[in-house]
């Protein structure tokens, strides 16, 4: 520090505790990336087209192969909740090209500046992205409805539907900002975008099951989180879905992948604004 | 105590050193200027001083704190006003100074009458739900102050901060940085390539070129060191000796330009 000491600084109003400061700085975030949703709420709308031709168009025409292993259920309940990860997904994906327009326009800068913990805003994002998800929800079971899937209406089971996609599109909205943080512009990062969805929905048992995979497949599905995702929403949205990896696991591997992607995320942004 | 105070600071970005050995020391409640060509190192003298980049070599106090080891000490003391447009478009001009309060830690009771203030200081009060995308570059300019300010920071970073402005908004953004600066005394640095903004309005100025700082001085001073009648300009090209060809990459240029663009 040299000979140089502070003598008496300038005077700062006193910080309530730690604890309270971070869960009100990732409630900023998220609070101001959610109005944002309200001003514009087209966004919504537009992102409902894909889950319904998946389900519409590809479902219809696979459930009657009645080729696929499925447990016991028909073909369109197994790939519902299949569907409604895969929508989750394909949307969190490419989250990042938002830290990348934030940059370009100097707001990361500002968020970067303040004094709220990195991991913090990168929660607060994570969440809202979150929130948004909660639209694909709503399309995925309307239309199940319109198309005789037997969804489960109980509380608990919505409840835990609504908690797993709040997870995933966190964590992959986080996988999305730390690939924008090393790839760092907009060319490269839709490039990586577009590599990475369809491997990730492939290699996951959204649309088959873990059992009709070659060995080296399943081995990548196991460790791809969409699989416990999937698993997850399957056993708690359908009727008579049944969980491979067991319930406690799905949601243990969203909260580390989220744990783990939220960090990578606070210890990447400072690069974006160098 | 300054409220700034850097020792032989370097930044290098690969083969180019972009910072080269920088020493300065500004005083509480002055308005400082670093002015030089686009490609001089005011950005990232900035960067490292709000804590966005760490120094390649050499060290840095922002009201008090040393900017590597206590970053997070001198973000609560700072405001920063990047060169890029910060406020957010999709937002109201109300929401972003909510965010603003609430990221830097206004306490919660003291948030509303702070942001009611500041919209009255900077004339936005009727404009307080309007998004901000309907704004002028005056006015998102003097948003971003409000911002920036909402926590009264001792040290107030502003890059640029009226590139791209027609002269009425100019002006305007210069009352409301003086109308802060009183109000809370703060010092305040600014970057520009403006040089007749630097001399009306800066106390003192550093001379920045190819990463140095070639003299720091008043306005005054600087000019009087080169003949009684020169400019501010005058003197500029006297201690840097800039020609068109040095100075400013495509890069910067174009990040120049789109702001202005988006301010216009």
């Amino acid at each position: 520090m040299s000979s140089y000491a502070p003598a008496v600084p300038p005077t700062v109003s006193p910080e309530p505790p730690a604890a309270l400061t971070y869960v009100r700085d990732v409630a900023a975030v998220a609070g101001a990336e959610i109005r944002k949703l309200r001003h514009d709420p087209l966004e919504l709308l537009t992102r409902a087209v894909q889950p319904i031709l998946w389900l519409v168009v590809f479902g219809q025409v696979m459930a009657r192969l009645r080729g696929v292993p499925t447990g016991g259920l028909p073909y369109l309940d197994f790939m519902a909740p299949g569907i409604l990860a895969q929508s989750v997904l394909f949307i969190a994906i490419f989250y990042g090209i938002a830290t990348i327009w934030d940059r370009d326009l100097g707001i990361l800068q500002k968020l970067l500046v303040s004094p709220a913990a990195r991991s913090a805003l990168a929660l607060g994002k994570a969440l809202s992205s979150g929130v948004r998800a909660l639209s694909q929800v709503v399309i995925v079971y309307l239309v199940a409805v319109l198309m005789h899937i037997h969804v489960h209406f109980q509380l608990a089971n919505i409840a835990g539907v609504l908690a797993l996609v709040v997870m995933g599109s966190a964590l992959f909205s986080m996988f999305s900002v730390v690939i924008a943080c090393i790839v760092r512009t907009r060319e490269r990062f839709m490039g990586i975008g577009q590599i990475l969805t369809m491997p990730l929905f492939f290699a996951s048992n959204a649309i088959y099951p873990l059992s009709l995979m070659p060995a080296w497949l399943r081995a990548l599905a196991a460790i791809n989180p969409l699989s416990y995702q999937v698993d997850g929403l399957r056993t708690l949205m359908v009727v008579g879905g049944t969980s491979a990896f067991g319930l406690g696991m799905d949601f243990a591997v969203s909260l580390v992948g989220i744990a783990v992607f939220v960090a990578l995320a606070a210890k990447l942004y400072p690069r974006m604004a160098a | 105590m300054p409220a700034i105070r850097t020792q032989g600071l370097v930044r290098r970005f690969g083969m180019l050193t972009a910072v080269d050995g920088v020493s300065i020391e500004v005083r509480q409640g002055e308005i400082f200027g670093l002015i030089g060509p686009n490609g001089a190192g005011k950005s990232t003298v900035i960067k490292i001083l709000t804590t966005l980049l760490p120094p390649t070599s050499g060290q840095a106090w922002v009201a008090g704190f040393d900017v590597v080891t206590q970053a997070p000490l001198v973000r609560r003391r700072i405001g920063y006003v990047p060169q890029l447009l910060s406020a957010d478009g999709t937002l109201t001009a109300y929401e972003n100074l909510l965010l603003s309060a609430q990221l830097y830690h206004v306490p919660p009771r003291e948030r509303e009458r702070r942001i009611r203030d500041a919209l009255g200081t900077i004339g936005l009060s009727d404009a307080a739900k309007t998004p901000v995308s309907h704004f002028s570059g005056g006015m998102v300019r003097s948003l971003e102050i409000a911002e920036s300010t909402l926590h009264e920071p001792a040290v107030l970073f502003a890059d640029e901060p009226t590139v791209g402005l027609d002269p009425v908004a100019h002006q305007a953004v210069w009352e409301h940085i003086r109308e802060l600066q009183q109000r809370f005394g703060m010092m305040i640095l600014v970057t520009t390539h403006d040089m007749e903004e630097a001399d009306r309005q800066c106390d003192r100025v550093a001379v920045m070129h190819h990463g140095r700082v070639v003299i720091v001085g008043s306005p005054a001073s600087l000019k009087a060191h080169v003949s009684p009648t020169a400019s501010l300009n005058d003197a500029f090209l006297h201690f840097t000796g800039a020609t068109l060809k040095q100075g400013g990459s495509y890069r910067e240029l174009l990040r120049t330009r789109r702001t202005a663009h988006r301010l216009s």
